[in-house]
C-alpha cells in the first residue's frame, strides 16, 4: 500500500477504492482492538484511511507499506433501515439524469443496500455508498443555503442525510424522521463507517 | 449568594468553554475542539488548583466580564491584558481570590489573541462526547457565552498554586511556523514549495477557531482536478484554490478536499493561536521526528 507520512505522528494510507479503503478500515480497527495497533484516531474516506496519533508512525509505515491491502470483511452486522418519504424538491431532476420516472428513482434507491463509506461535513453525517455509478448525480449548479435536517440527498456517487440543517448543494429526493445525531444518546451518530444501510419508502410526492 | 455559579456580564466578542475537546471521534465527523492555547489553559488551572482537564473560559480579543456567586480563585493567562476585580487592578497569570458577587473583568488583549479564564472548581457545563468545549464548527457543546449566561461551577479540588506571576510566553511579532511537507506536497509546483517556506505570510482577519487562514503569496498547483476527500489531521496546511492558505485549528473538518502542502508542528500551534490580525508569519520546512 501507499503510505504518506502526515505531520509527526499520522498516516495516510492510499488505496484504490471506496471497497479497499473499507477492507483496510476494518483491518487496522480489529488490531487496534488487539492491541497491535496504537492508534487516536481511525479516518476513513474516499480512497485513504488516514492514522492519526500514533505512537510508533515510522514503524507502523514499513509495515503497511510492505502489506498488501486486507480480502474485504464479509458483511456482518445489522442493517440500518431509515424510513424514507421520497418527496425531495431535486427528485424530477434526479430522474431525468437516471433517464427514468420518478417512482422509478424511489423503487432503485430503496432497493439498494447502502454501506457508510466515511463519515464528514458534520457529526452524523455519512456518505453512503451502493448504487451503480450509472446512478451518480452532479452537485446542485447552485447551493441552497439551508437544507432542512432529514433531508436524504445525492451527489456524485454518494447518498447522505443530512443530520440538521446547513447550507448544501446535493440533490434532495426525500425526507426521513430518523435521528441522525443525538449527542445524549449510545452511540451518538446513528450512521458510523462500515455500517449497512437500507432506505425503507414510506411514500412518494404526490401521495395522500 | 452559595450558589455555586458564574453570572457572564459582559461576553466579549467571542467567549467560549474548553477543556482539553473530544478527540477519537474524527471517524463520526466529530472535530477535536479544545483550548487553541492548551498550555494556557493548562496553566490557569494550575493556578487555581484544578485538575488539567478542567473547562476553562477562552476570550477573544476583548476579554469579558464575570461576576461569580460564591467566593473563587481565578487565573487569568494566555494574552497578556488587564486584569480587575470590582475596578481594582489585580495580578494577570496568578491566582486571584475574588469574593461573591464581586466583578472580575478580564480587559482586551494586550497582545496576542485569547485570554484564558481559570474558575476553581472549573466550568461545569454538560460535557458532550466526554468534552465541555465549544465547537463552532459542528456546533457541538455550550454555545458561546452571551450577556447574562450564568454557568455552573464545580467544587474546588486542590489549593491554588503558590505563586506570584507564573511565566508564560508574550506573543511574537513574527510567527514560525514550523512545517513538515506533505502529504500532498507533490500537488504543487516546485517553485510553490520554495515560495511556501521562504516568503513571508501575513495572518488574516478572517482566522477564527477552525483555521489560521493567512494572506500572502499564491503557491500554484501542478496538476489540476480535484483530491478526493481525506482526513485531516491538526496543523494541516490547507491550500484552497482561491485565497491563502489555512492551518488547521482544533475545531478543523475532519475529512477535506483540498491538497495539504504540509503540516505545522503541534508544538508551534499555541503560538499560532496567540497571534493577531496582521501579525507576519513565516513557515519553514523541518525534517520530521
Amino acid at each position: 500500500m501507499n503510505v504518506l507520512r502526515v505531520g509527526d505522528d499520522a498516516l495516510l494510507v492510499e488505496v484504490a477504492s471506496g471497497d479497499e479503503a473499507e477492507a483496510l478500515r476494518a483491518e487496522l480497527l480489529r488490531r487496534r482492538a488487539e492491541g497491535s495497533l496504537a492508534a487516536r484516531e481511525i479516518v476513513p474516506a474516499a480512497r485513504t484511511v488516514l492514522l492519526d496519533g500514533l505512537t510508533d508512525p515510522a514503524g507502523v509505515a514499513r509495515e503497511l507499506t510492505a502489506a498488501e491491502v486486507p480480502a474485504a470483511p464479509p458483511r456482518t452486522g445489522d442493517v440500518v433501515e431509515i424510513p424514507v418519504r421520497y418527496d425531495g424538491p431535486d427528485l424530477a431532476d434526479v430522474a431525468a439524469h437516471w433517464g427514468v420516472a420518478e417512482r422509478e428513482v424511489a423503487r432503485i434507491h430503496a432497493g439498494t443496500e447502502f454501506r457508510v463509506a466515511f463519515c464528514g461535513f458534520a457529526p452524523g453525517f455519512g456518505y453512503l455508498t451502493g448504487l451503480p455509478a450509472r446512478y451518480d448525480v452532479p452537485r446542485r449548479a447552485a447551493p441552497r443555503t439551508a437544507v432542512p435536517a432529514g433531508s436524504v440527498a445525492l451527489a456524485g456517487p454518494y447518498t447522505g442525510v443530512y443530520p440538521r440543517s446547513s447550507p448544501g448543494g446535493w440533490q434532495l429526493i426525500g425526507t426521513t424522521e430518523a435521528v441522525l445525531w443525538d449527542h445524549t444518546r449510545v452511540p451518538a451518530a446513528l450512521l458510523s463507517p462500515g455500517t449497512r444501510v437500507r432506505f425503507v419508502p414510506r411514500g412518494h410526492r404526490g401521495d395522500p | 449568594m452559595t450558589d455555586r455559579a458564574l453570572a457572564v456580564v459582559r461576553a466579549g466578542a467571542l467567549t467560549t468553554v474548553q477543556d482539553r475537546g473530544r478527540p477519537g471521534h474524527a471517524h463520526v465527523g466529530v472535530p477535536r475542539s479544545g483550548a487553541l492555547d492548551a498550555p494556557a489553559a493548562a496553566l490557569v488551572n494550575r493556578l487555581v488548583g484544578n485538575p488539567p482537564g478542567a473547562a476553562v473560559l477562552e476570550t477573544t480579543l476583548t476579554g469579558c466580564a464575570l461576576r461569580p456567586r460564591c467566593p473563587v480563585t481565578v487565573a487569568v493567562g494566555g494574552a497578556p491584558c488587564r486584569v480587575t476585580v470590582d475596578g481594582r487592578p489585580v495580578p494577570w497569570g496568578a491566582p486571584v481570590d475574588v469574593p461573591a458577587g464581586a466583578l472580575l473583568d478580564v480587559g482586551a488583549a494586550e497582545a496576542g489573541v485569547r485570554a484564558y479564564v481559570g474558575v476553581s472548581g472549573g466550568v461545569l457545563v454538560e460535557p458532550v462526547l466526554g468534552s465541555r468545549s465549544t465547537d463552532l464548527l459542528s456546533g457541538l457543546g455550550p454555545p458561546p457565552l452571551a450577556d447574562g449566561t450564568v454557568l455552573p461551577l464545580g467544587r474546588p479540588g486542590e489549593p491554588p498554586a503558590r505563586v506570584d506571576v507564573a511565566p508564560q510566553p508574550a506573543p511574537a511579532a513574527e510567527l514560525v511556523l514550523r512545517v513538515t511537507p506533505g502529504p500532498r506536497a507533490d500537488w504543487f509546483t516546485p517553485e510553490a514549495l520554495r515560495v511556501f517556506t521562504t516568503l513571508p505570510y501575513r495572518v488574516s482577519s478572517a482566522s477564527n477557531r477552525i483555521g489560521l487562514r493567512l494572506d500572502g503569496p499564491a503557491l500554484p498547483r501542478s496538476r489540476t482536478g480535484e483530491l478526493p476527500s481525506e482526513g485531516m489531521v491538526l496543523g494541516a496546511v490547507q491550500v484552497p484554490p482561491e485565497g491563502g492558505p489555512v492551518v488547521f485549528l482544533a475545531d478543523h473538518p475532519t475529512t477535506g478536499g483540498y491538497p495539504v502542502i504540509g503540516v505545522v508542528r503541534a508544538a508551534d500551534l499555541p503560538a499560532a493561536a496567540q497571534a493577531a490580525p496582521g501579525t507576519p508569519v513565516r513557515f519553514t520546512a523541518v525534517r520530521r521526528r
